[in-house]
């Protein structure tokens, strides 16, 4: 009944059912999508508004806020624990992701090699790490490089003659076993992305540079590598992001003396300190936002050295082909 | 061609192969080793060379565990954590992917890469807003004041997005509309059955998430009974007489179920990485 009635009014007044039917739409979009903007407004843009603001307060949590100016920023950027922990996260970074993107590429390759079998079972034990959480990684790496002259690390390291080493106070010693148990826990997931990517070169590329009498070094460097770049893009940007957040690996790891100690403290684990441990939401604020501005500027130097390189290449491969 | 390629390359390939068994190998030891030390006292830790074979006292550990924390209490707080937050982006993210595919509204492009940009702001700069708002609405503690930033997840609207656009077909719903249905009836009815599978991807990307993230946890919840798994494993490394047979017992229980799930779904969880970030 209601839909020959629908459809009757349909013929009679076409324009009209139209109108409101855009109308209607228009409607649904809006709330359809109102429930993700609510929440984006109370826990993301409010809180980002807000954490900027506070950046130029002293507040302890309680009370009164009291209007500072710049000081927040001076006291930060005065702070050699702040450049410390600005340096160790720099260092765990960079020891953490590149060798994990190299040898993700690497491994990806390999299990793209059309002669490798149970390629299924070596992705699902290569990515196995990725599902433990970082808190679980961090424990078991603990007892890895304790600081006991026992611990695995400590023996490992002796077949190969090197004295035992205070993992969790030394300042390179932390710093290792972090990165170590970053590369660890990551590495399966780039290897899978970089796959995907592999997996999306057309085969008849790679018999296209046979014909032309490419080797296999040569078809990797001009045609994968080339086409695999958005990927590299991509993963180098996640990790750059990923690194300069790193906190929970060097929290969980250090346990009790984790806020205590500088080797491996990184620049969240500085701002957590500040405004939960010493309760200065003022300073932690600053420290925020300095981070938002430093993870802009490695990310956008990152992404543009990747992308940049990438028309770079892609001009010679033309020029190969050509 | 290809059984001349099979005998060309089988001995080329045993280097191949020994880096991945390697790979492999070094990406499986952890769990192993977290099983041995799980079974075996304290004091084997001091042995040299250390244990490698799993020894007897697998339930003396797992019960000095739970003289430490509430452990099944934390596996039950992390699970209703998990599936609520997961139920709730699921729901969220299909209304907005749903309306961003199939309506047209003024702004819609414009809300549309501001989205784009909420995923740009690192979590760490709304953290102490964030514990300030949580706190005032008296969540401190709860599992509502730990899951309410996970709620936050532009990535799920990008899939959804692209995954009704991709699926659904825009006569499908001219027809529906023509018979009548009303627009959320074409969201249950219609939309929502078609990009069933998309919600094992985006699922299983928000449950992990939200399984694993530490820092918001640790921020908020700050007594034994709300802790979630994460807090509470963390919770274990604190103490100063470290019992690692006690530690690592309790990580390798927090991560059986992990690993039992993942090995049941692994396709799944491998294809949820690459459509998460490769689109």
């Amino acid at each position: 009944m209601e839909l020959t009635r629908a459809r009757a009014k349909d013929k009679a007044e076409p324009k009209k059912r139209k109108l409101s039917e855009s109308k209607k739409d228009m409607l649904s979009g809006y709330l359809y999508v109102a429930p993700f903007f609510i929440i984006f407004g109370i826990i993301g843009l409010y809180p980002a508004i807000f954490s900027i603001y506070l950046a130029f307060q002293k507040w302890s949590g309680f009370g009164e806020m009291e209007y500072v100016g710049m000081q927040n920023f001076t006291l930060v950027l005065q702070d050699p624990l702040f450049w410390k922990s600005l340096y160790n996260t720099l260092i765990i970074g960079v020891m953490g992701t590149a060798p994990q993107l190299l040898v993700g590429i690497i491994l990806a390759y390999f299990l793209n090699l059309a002669v490798i079998k149970f390629t299924n079972f070596f992705r699902v034990t290569i990515f196995m790490p990725y599902i433990t959480s970082m808190v679980a990684v961090a424990l078991v790496f603990g007892v890895f490089f304790s600081n006991n002259e026992s611990a695995l690390a400590n023996y490992v390291i002796g077949w190969f003659g090197v004295d035992p080493i205070n993992w969790k106070t030394s300042e390179w010693g932390a710093k290792i076993a972090i990165s170590l148990m970053v590369f660890w826990r990551w590495v399966g997931y780039n290897t899978i992305i970089y796959l995907a990517g592999l997996q999306s070169i057309p085969k008849d590329l790679y018999e296209a540079a046979k014909i032309d009498g490419a080797n296999g070094v040569q078809q990797f460097f001009h045609i994968t590598i080339p086409l695999l770049k958005p990927f590299i893009v991509l993963t180098v940007f996640m990790s750059t992001v990923g690194a300069l957040q790193l906190f929970a690996e060097p929290t969980v790891f250090l346990g009790g003396s984790a806020f205590n100690r500088d080797e491996a403290m990184t620049v969240v684990m500085y701002l957590y300190r500040d405004a939960f441990n010493l309760n200065s939401f003022g300073t932690a604020s600053a420290t925020a936002v300095l981070l938002l501005i430093i993870i802009v500027i490695i990310a956008s130097i990152n992404t543009w050295l990747t992308s940049g390189s990438k028309r770079r290449k892609k001009v010679r491969a033309k020029h190969a082909k050509g | 061609m290809p059984k001349a390629n099979k005998k060309k390359f089988s001995m080329k390939s045993v280097p191949i192969y020994a880096v991945l068994i390697l790979a492999s190998l070094l990406s499986l030891f952890p769990f192993y080793w977290m099983f041995v030390m799980a079974t075996r006292p304290s004091e084997a830790y001091n042995s040299i060379p250390p244990a490698m074979i799993p020894g007897t006292k697998l339930v003396e550990n797992f019960q000095n565990v739970l003289d430490q924390i509430p452990f099944f209490q934390a596996m039950w707080n992390t699970f209703l954590l998990c599936t609520i937050t997961t139920l709730l982006v699921l729901l969220i993210s299909t209304l907005a992917g749903f309306a961003f595919a199939k309506f047209h509204f003024p702004g819609k492009n414009v809300l549309f890469v501001s989205i784009l940009l909420t995923m740009v702001i690192p979590p760490q700069l709304g953290l102490i807003p964030q514990y300030y708002l949580v706190s005032e609405l008296g969540w401190l503690d709860t599992l509502f004041g730990a899951g309410i930033v996970y709620l936050l997840n532009p990535l799920g609207i990008f899939l959804m997005r692209q995954y009704v656009s991709q699926s659904v077909p825009d006569e499908l719903i001219e027809a529906a509309k023509l018979d009548g249905c009303s627009n959320f009836r074409i969201y249950r009815s219609i939309v929502l059955p078609i990009i069933k599978p998309a919600f094992a991807t985006l699922g299983i990307i928000v449950f992990t998430l939200v399984w694993g993230e530490f820092l918001w946890q640790f921020t908020v919840l700050r007594s034994p009974e709300s802790y979630t798994l994460q807090v509470a494993l963390a919770s274990l490394n604190e103490s100063y007489n470290m019992d690692f047979g006690m530690v690592l017992s309790g990580v390798f229980w927090a991560t059986v179920p992990l690993i039992i799930i993942f090995l049941m779904f692994n396709k799944l969880f491998i294809s949820s990485i690459t459509e998460g970030s490769v689109k």
